[in-house]
């Protein structure tokens, strides 16, 4: 695997931390004081309430991954890491975003919104709030559309990620 | 199950009773002060610190020569954070330490209330864990927790920081219910123990082929109890050993396979044998920049076997091409189990033992002869502290150019006798360290080596070493100078000296000493050294200090200038045009 293949290098790290206060810091302490860097992070509670899940993606240009995965692992609090392959995960990421939307352009927002598979949130005078969830490429591909109508503000929540499924258990 | 109904603080004191803590180092203040009350009807032994900086060096000193794990009590703010140069020097050398903090009460974290810190957020990167621990009822599982994490797998230090409400008995949030069976609640710490049959046979064999070989031995084997093994490791193989800075003792200095210590001030023989070498057996060590050099031309021809209980050590800085992953002692054991069913192999090593021989005939240590004027010679009172002292005595030791000189003159004969500050590098580290040695080993002698810069730093823990009864001998190399930063602008910087030079006259060190209730002397005649070191060992009733004045000019050889290869040491003047 060549890291500096842009497709490689960020790579989804999916890790079981206790669900006690300051876990968070510490692992974002951690990868500030080892220079890990940070793609995007979400963090959400589990279905047992003793645990939350982190899903990290890692910028592996900073540091091998490896490293960052041993250096995790020594965290008492962290409980469990998978590490999903590029290509064997399934990510996904939600985007809010509102965009300028004068009225004669609306029908052309709204296609480009339909064909990814959005969502129209609130209508003002001359604005659109709309949602995407998608794979991250995708919530990409759909930002760059929205760009010439004008963002007025965006938000993406950084992605979540589980594993393929495997079809043969 | 037996329970009983108690306040959180007498449950704290009897958690550390349970962990069979005899010895604790601290200082009370307005957070900790319910904790301190119950303290007087312990059977744990409180020593009453100057600094709270003293009570965390003395709970590593302690750890360091007793194996066991040390414990420091101090209160909140100011005295949680004059503790956290000892929590990050344990964390460096991975010493097993206990700390307890006061905390502003619980509902006051976060006000800025008097003497509050963010202690575990300050502390999260200088400790191995930490806890702050929010109900009374937690207080006897935290502590459990705190001292299974601080000794098993790698070493360290935890911080256990307890908030006064839930430790103070006028508080009802103080009451909780002891019960005799706490269990530990770590879903996430699983620290490697057991190594892998197929990697120790892996290993086998790249040393049964190795030509070159060296046991490269870091601090790990101390901490896993793995100097016997290792002996008859080397024994059997008849693989030379280089011991680290963290690792003197570990085999000992006068056997013939010991080739002494690497790195930066290393001998010319141990710097030179792992950069010849076609295979090191790395025993827990970590590669640090101090032994490696320019890590790019380190070793280039070897071959690396890396054992370490921190997988994380494993490809860090150098890519094994064996690892083994647990317990230096379970790996050293098993490798001795592999080589006495299997055999040693049949490599030739021939030549190379006949080329370690050579350069340990024309590179030995060395220093120009003392001439008539001049101050003492600061290797020479080492030689002399050696030669005059059981081959027990522990060595605890500051940081700087006594440093080097202690670990290089002393002959280290016996595990955990030497303490010293080797990852953080911690000036004023020796006297606390000493004093914590001696309360874990009262009946040994300890000696602590200090510089004048170090000593300023932290000498006032003499006072509780008289006050306490802990007769230390303190060998104070005095050069005036901060000499190993004296060194560096003398050889890299011109000569030019800038805030070096500390003074000659002030203070005086005899009077000083006396004041702390020491015995003091101050030598300036090599005549006079050993007289004073006699005089020094007969007094058994409270601390004694000599100031011995030596020579500024003498600097630490050989040396691997900071950037360079360990392939261009500079060794003394004297071994300058020998062939390498």
């Amino acid at each position: 695997m060549n890291i500096n293949d842009p497709e490689y290098r960020y790579h989804t790290l999916v890790v079981t931390v206790e669900n006690k206060s300051g876990v968070l810091a510490r692992v974002a302490g951690l990868f500030a004081r080892r220079g890990f860097n940070i793609e995007s992070l979400a963090v959400a509670p589990t279905d047992d309430e003793r645990f939350s899940r982190l899903t990290i993606v890692v910028d592996l240009e900073s540091s091998p991954l490896e490293q960052v995965i041993k250096q995790l692992d020594k965290l008492v609090n962290v409980v469990e890491i998978r590490e999903l392959h590029p290509g064997y995960a399934v990510e996904r990421e939600l985007m809010i975003v509102t965009v300028g939307a004068e009225p004669d352009r609306r029908d052309e927002l709204v296609e480009h919104l339909d064909r990814a598979g959005g969502k129209v949130l609130s209508v003002g005078a001359d604005r659109m709030m709309l949602s995407l969830v998608g794979p991250p490429d995708r919530v990409d591909d759909f930002e760059d559309l929205l760009r010439p109508f004008g963002i007025v503000e965006l938000q993406r929540t950084g992605r979540v990620a589980l594993a393929v499924l495997d079809e043969d258990a | 199950m037996a329970t009983e109904q108690m306040d959180g603080g007498r449950a704290l004191i009897r958690a550390l009773e349970e962990e069979g803590v005899e010895v604790m180092f601290g200082l009370p203040g307005g957070a900790i002060l319910p904790v301190y009350d119950p303290i007087i009807d312990s059977s744990i032994r409180h020593i009453l610190v100057r600094h709270e900086q003293g009570a965390g060096h003395m709970a590593e000193g302690y750890a360091q020569a007793t194996g066991r794990p040390g414990v420091a009590m101090v209160t909140s703010g100011p005295a949680a954070t004059n503790i956290v140069t000892p929590l990050c020097d344990a964390h460096l050398d991975s010493v097993p330490m206990v700390v307890i903090t006061g905390q502003v009460p619980y509902a006051a974290i976060g006000t800025d209330a008097f003497q509050e810190c963010d202690t575990t957020g300050i502390t999260m990167s200088v400790t191995k864990h930490n806890f702050l621990v929010a109900e009374a009822q937690d207080i006897p599982r935290a502590i459990k927790e705190a001292f299974h994490i601080a000794t098993t797998g790698r070493p360290g230090p935890v911080l256990v920081d307890i908030p006064k409400d839930i430790v103070d008995p006028a508080n009802p949030r103080s009451a909780m219910e002891w019960t005799d069976d706490v269990e530990m609640d770590l879903p996430g710490y699983r620290p490697a123990t057991d190594v892998d049959a197929a990697a120790v046979a892996a290993a086998a064999e790249l040393i049964r082929a190795a030509e070159r070989p060296i046991l490269y031995v870091g601090g790990g084997i101390l901490k896993a109890r793995a100097a016997e093994a290792l002996r008859q490791l080397a024994e059997l193989t008849g693989i030379h050993v280089v011991t680290t800075l963290m690792a003197r003792g570990a085999f000992p200095d006068s056997h013939e396979l010991c080739l002494g210590m690497p790195g930066m001030h290393g001998n010319f023989t141990a710097v030179t044998a792992m950069q010849e070498s076609d295979l090191l057996i790395t025993l827990g060590a970590r590669f640090d920049d101090r032994v490696t050099g320019r890590l790019d031309g380190f070793a280039p021809d070897a071959k690396i076997v890396h054992v370490d209980i921190d997988g994380a050590e494993l490809g860090k800085v150098r890519r094994p091409d064996v690892a083994i992953h647990g317990d230096c002692r379970l790996a050293v054991e098993a490798l001795v189990a592999e080589f006495t069913a299997n055999g040693t192999g049949d490599a030739d090593r021939g030549a190379w033992r006949s080329r370690i021989s050579g350069w340990q005939e024309r590179f030995p240590l060395a220093y120009e002869a003392w001439q008539p004027g001049q101050a003492l010679k600061p290797q020479y009172v080492i030689e002399r502290l050696r030669d005059l002292n059981p081959d027990d005595t522990i060595v605890a030791s500051g940081v700087g150019q006594h440093q080097m000189w202690a670990s290089q003159y002393w002959t280290f004969d016996h595990p955990y006798t030497w303490i010293n500050s080797g990852g953080l590098g911690t000036m004023g580290y020796a006297i606390p360290a000493a004093i914590g040695a001696k309360a874990g080993m009262p009946d040994r002698t300890v000696w602590a080596v200090d510089g004048d810069g170090c000593f300023q730093m932290t000498a006032q823990e003499l006072v509780t070493a008289t006050v306490e009864g802990f007769p230390i001998k303190v060998a104070l190399l005095n050069n005036s100078y901060l000499g190993m930063v004296r060194q560096w602008q003398e050889m890299f910087y011109e000569e030019r000296y800038s805030e070096v030079f500390l003074s000659k006259d002030v203070p005086d060190y005899k009077l000083w000493a006396q004041s702390m209730g020491c015995e003091a002397m101050r030598v300036d005649d090599p005549d006079e050294i050993d007289a004073a070191i006699t005089k020094a060992n007969e007094i058994d009733d409270r601390p004694v200090v000599i100031d011995f004045r030596v020579m500024a000019e003498e600097k630490v050889f050989p040396m691997v200038p900071s950037g360079a290869t360990n392939s261009d040491l500079v060794v003394p003047p004297s071994q300058a045009d020998l062939p390498r």
